[in-house]
């Protein structure tokens, strides 16, 4: 039985998610996760050696489209959607870092 | 002229005998809607305007000699999860409210090219997030049986719409469940066809793998005629199937089920929190098919058990990744910030409600370092296990079949305390999204409550012509 | 500049390769430099809900290529989503193979015969592009920044080096070669300048008498290959200086600046580093068949290696020349070859196309191969001199072509009467008898003042080869 997730993981990932989490909310998701990651316990007796992993209903294999280009979105229309938009540009709030 | 036709196909039928306009068919549609909406909320749009005038230029068009389509001058409404050029499409999310794609997605355009008019946008649960329209950021979506009760969900919206006489035909989008559950607890038919066989391109993902989109229906044959029209590949998917795809025509409809092997499902019908009354009409639909000459039969698919499991933490590891690019930026909801994370994060705070929240943070720790093995790891073997027990089991059944949802519709506030409650409601659909398989819910009485009951009906991929024999069946034999 | 006596560099290379497709990875907008912002955009590669990608095939066929070239095993792969935040990165999360990638296992040999592991080229697709308004242009010190989606989603193969390259001079010469390769199988224009070809090292530094590696910094924004040689010096020096005053080094990416001449701290790995890597479900496995790899393999253009020991085993040059290296790069290869199987004098003709050519390549590929052996053969026979050969080539890439015998003749460029030489070169010395004196005491540096002084007096028509034997058989009389 893996042990029953923490507070401290919780937190974890609502910075990895982007989300912020008051203490409450911090308390109820932990629960409320904790018991479903529970629930799911059931499939950890399962043995599964052997099984192949599915994360595709569908077994295709090979999709291409052809190298040839097709008509662009109207720039005017995209931008229209920003919720902030400069110079033909989508504007951001300065950037803190390098991408990874 | 007499009564004015109800399903889709008497509609269209009429509107290319001339029998009745579309403009006439949009306005009896609108009336239906401006009776019920403000009660029901089942819409987050209503195109009057755009759907006057796509009927005004379908009935120009067969005034001008044009060959109309098969699905001439009927009214759709569209979960609102699809992508609707110009009109806003929202996921029922704060965080997309107001956004105008710039593009259809591909069933839109499918369906407009078989003459149907789309009459309305329909409310979900955020994200498609949910089995009860509860967690929609613009109010939840009532059953129109009884408005103290929930229509289900995700796709509540689109099963109201067709219950409640506001178009005869609607799209819904099934992850885990999602329109076979409200078409139960609404009492209408619902189909989630075979994973690929519909396009998604357009359709805002939830989890790409398990994510299908499927018609909700007054009658079998509504829902084949517009099954008909929304399957075929599509180019502009790679998950879209290439292979050829059966027409749902006259001989299936007919409901013949003479030597047809039907296997009952019984860790379904034995599932935790199946009502008696459910399983009591459950029993009757089984009888029906056996009656009517179906060879049908108690089996096992031992793996089932795990389908909920599985599908609580590969769904939301999908749902993790594919919800990231709701960040401020390109288009939808900003909080403005001091810097590119803080908008981020207030952005998203802001724009997701709790249930959505949850399944993100469910997912990413799936998915995290330290637990992808023993979480989002081990469920994709569990899904392949499930995936080969039903496969044995249709090695000697053509179809299944189970219960849709364990109980009639619920009441507001049920189960939204404790999430677990709320995703056994899908304890019998999930099987048929882990898989990719089709599976159909068909109206077959009602309960104690006198509110409807559903039973499914599930085939192995590709295996809609059975699927809607069998579905036909029941419907001919309902109470 | 070399590391201290006892210290060993450890090199390895990541670079990314544009792709030359027409159009995107995931989608049909054009995969087009410099256009105008944000308009070479579609739902997909501006992520927009509900979109989905459709693998280019035209981009898998140019990546086995490049797995081909560098004699990699080309291999069924699958796509991978990378998940974080970034405001160039649409989807906030990239798709790019992750533990199978297409190539695997290669190797390229650096033209003196060295051998670097490929550990595996694989594909994956580039991100937008921002720009930093205030704070001079950097990241550090803006105040918001503009974000341009025509990059997003254009094809990349990331080739990944083992760690066997030891100086920057071999990292330099892996990186020329990989982008001679580049270039000659189509695959990528490999345009450093344009960012097309991005190079990031993998340094760290050892004691020579241990074989463990230490502590690796990444260093990316080398701009071109002569910075890249800069920063892995610097940084292999400041990292040694940092282990000898009793330092450790910190694993981190570092930015090379080239007006520094400087490395400097960019991001420290951190601990909520998770991109959560799974398989991408818009996207189906990539299994090329045995045909088509095959079909790769066998219509793979011909590499420069071998190019370029075609050309020294025509013209009698070293294999790492320079010239023939030149030839290769610019493509005039054929040109030389081509002369040199009429007849010319390779040695020769290697000289004319690796400078006087070379300087208009364009031209020089549309040379046509008997005027240009009639050049060569000309100046090999003494019928005109080297000057003269520059000129004569001069005017046929000038005009697009030509007759050469037309063009000397016009400039009435002729042999020159042995005789007639001989009195010139009499005149000069005699009238120069200072100089003279000086070139006879073994003074090297007059010999051109005397080559000047004949070709003045003959108006250029003499040859200097002849003049300066000439001089030398008079300081023998
Ligand atoms: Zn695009």
């Amino acid at each position: 039985m893996a042990k029953r997730l923490t507070r401290e993981e919780v937190a974890h990932v609502a910075l990895l998610a982007r989300l912020e989490v008051t203490d409450d909310e911090l308390d109820m998701f932990t629960g409320q996760l904790a018991d479903i990651l529970e629930h799911a316990n059931d499939v950890e007796a399962l043995d599964v050696s052997g099984v192949e992993a599915m994360a595709h209903p569908m077994q295709l294999r090979n999709v291409f489209r052809t190298d040839v280009i097709v008509p662009a979105l109207d720039r005017d229309e995209v931008l229209s959607q920003a919720p902030s938009a400069e110079d033909r540009r989508f504007r951001v709030p300065r950037i803190l870092g390098e991408a990874p | 002229m007499s009564e004015s036709p109800t399903t889709a196909i008497d509609i269209a039928a009429a509107v290319r005998d001339g029998r009745v306009t579309a403009a006439e068919v949009v306005e009896t549609h609108l009336a239906a809607i401006d009776a019920r909406e403000a009660e029901l909320h089942a819409c987050n749009a209503v195109l009057a305007d755009e759907a006057r005038a796509a009927a005004g230029r379908g009935d120009a068009a067969r005034a001008a000699g044009a060959t109309l389509g098969p699905l001439a001058g009927v009214p759709v409404a569209l979960k609102d999860n699809m992508c609707t050029r110009g009109i806003p499409t929202t996921c029922s999310s704060k965080i997309l409210e107001g956004w105008r794609p710039p593009y259809d997605a591909t069933v839109v355009t499918k369906l407009q090219e078989a003459g149907a008019i789309v009459i309305a946008k329909t409310n979900l649960d955020e994200f498609a997030m949910g089995s009860s329209t509860e967690n929609s950021a613009f109010g939840p979506t009532k059953n129109p049986h009884d408005v103290t009760k929930v229509p289900g969900g995700s796709s509540g919206g689109s099963a109201v719409a067709v219950a409640a006489g506001f178009a005869p035909i609607s799209l819904g989008s099934d992850t885990g469940g999602s329109i076979r559950q409200p078409a139960a607890l609404c009492g209408v038919v619902g189909l989630k066809p075979t994973y690929g066989t519909v396009s998604r391109y357009g359709l805002i993902a939830f989890a790409s793998s398990l994510d299908q989109i499927g018609p909700f229906g007054a009658t079998i044959a509504d829902a084949a005629a517009t099954y008909n029209v929304i399957a075929g590949h599509d180019p502009r998917d790679s998950t879209s199937y290439a292979g050829a795809m059966a027409t749902i025509g006259a001989a299936e409809l007919a409901g013949d089920v003479s030597g047809m092997r039907v296997g009952i499902i019984s860790e379904l019908v034995g599932a935790e929190g199946i009502a008696d009354d459910v399983k009591r009409r459950f029993t009757e639909a089984a009888d029906a098919l056996s009656a009517a000459g179906a060879k049908v039969e108690e089996t096992s698919v031992p793996a089932c058990v795990y389908g909920l499991s599985a599908y609580y933490l590969i769904a939301p590891a999908e749902a993790s990744s594919n919800l990231a690019r709701y960040d401020g930026v390109r288009y939808g909801l900003r909080i403005e910030a001091d810097n590119i994370t803080d908008m981020y994060t207030q952005t998203r705070t802001a724009g997701f409600g709790p249930e959505v929240k949850r399944r993100i943070m469910l997912g990413t720790y799936a998915l995290s370092a330290g637990y992808y093995d023993a979480y989002y790891g081990k469920a994709l073997k569990v899904r392949s296990l499930i995936a080969r027990d039903f496969a044995a089991a249709y090695e000697k059944f053509d179809v299944l079949l189970s219960p849709t949802a364990p109980t009639t519709a619920f009441g507001f506030g049920a189960k939204t305390d404790n999430p677990l409650a709320m995703y056994l409601s899908d304890v019998c659909t999930i099987p048929s999204n882990l898989c990719g398989d089709p599976a159909i819910s068909v109206p077959f009485g009602t309960g104690d409550d006198g509110l409807p009951v559903g039973v499914q009906v599930l085939a192995p991929a590709l295996g809609e012509p059975a699927l809607f024999r069998a579905a036909a069946a029941l419907e001919g034999s309902a109470p | 500049m070399t590391l201290p006596d006892g210290w060993v560099m450890v090199i390895g290379l990541e670079v990314h390769c544009e792709l030359k497709t027409a159009t995107k990875l995931f989608c049909g907008c054009p995969n087009m430099f410099g256009d105008e912002p944000n308009t070479n955009i579609c739902p997909t590669c501006l992520g927009l809900p509900g979109s989905l990608p459709v693998l280019n095939e035209n981009a898998v066929e140019l990546a086995m290529r490049i797995g081909a070239a560098l004699n990699c095993d080309i291999l069924a792969s699958t796509f991978h989503r990378k998940n974080y935040f970034y405001p160039d990165m649409p989807k906030d999360y990239q798709v790019s193979q992750y533990d199978e990638p297409i190539n695997l296992n290669g190797r390229l040999d650096l033209p003196d015969g060295f051998r670097v592991g490929v550990t595996r080229a694989h594909i994956e697709e580039d991100t937008g592009k921002s720009t930093h308004v205030g704070g001079d242009g950097r990241i550090h010190g803006a105040t918001h920044s503009l974000v341009d989606y025509n990059r997003s989603g254009v094809p990349l193969v990331e080739i990944v080096s083992e760690p066997d390259m030891r100086t920057a001079d071999q990292a330099r010469a892996y990186v020329t070669e990989l982008r001679a390769i580049l270039v000659a199988t189509g695959a990528s224009d490999g345009r450093m300048e344009e960012g097309s070809m991005r190079v990031d090292a993998n340094i760290s530094v050892r004691r020579s008498e241990t074989d463990e590696f230490g502590t690796r910094c990444e260093i990316k924004n080398v701009n071109s290959i002569r910075s890249l040689g800069r920063a892995i010096e610097y940084e292999a020096a400041r990292q040694v200086g940092l282990i000898e005053a009793g330092d450790r080094v910190i694993q981190q990416t570092r930015h090379w600046n080239e007006q520094q001449g400087r490395t400097i701290t960019g991001r420290v790995k951190e601990d909520a580093d998770d991109y959560r890597y799974f398989l991408e479900p818009d996207l189906v496995p990539l299994d090329p068949s045995p045909e088509w790899i095959a079909s790769v393999r066998s219509e793979l253009a011909v590499l420069p290696a071998t190019r370029r020991e075609a050309v020294a085993a025509a013209t009698g040059a070293d294999a790492s020349a320079t010239a023939v290296a030149t030839v290769v790069d610019l493509e005039l290869d054929q040109l030389v070859l081509g002369a040199v199987a009429a007849g010319a004098d390779g040695r020769i003709a290697l000289a004319r196309a690796s400078n006087e050519v070379a300087a208009d390549a364009e031209g020089g590929r549309g040379l046509d191969v008997a005027a240009f052996t009639a050049v060569i053969a000309m100046e090999s026979a003494s019928e005109i001199t080297a000057t003269q050969a520059k000129t004569v080539l001069g005017e046929l890439l000038a005009d697009g072509g030509g007759d050469p015998e037309a063009i000397a003749a016009k400039h009435g460029f002729e042999a020159m009467d042995g005789s007639v030489l001989d009195s010139v070169v009499d005149k000069v010395i005699a009238a120069n008898p200072n100089e003279w004196q000086r070139y006879k005491d073994g003074d090297a540096k007059v010999t051109g003042f005397f080559v000047g002084q004949v070709m003045k007096a003959t108006g250029g028509k003499a040859d200097g080869k002849a003049v300066t034997a000439a001089l030398v058989a008079r300081t023998k009389a």
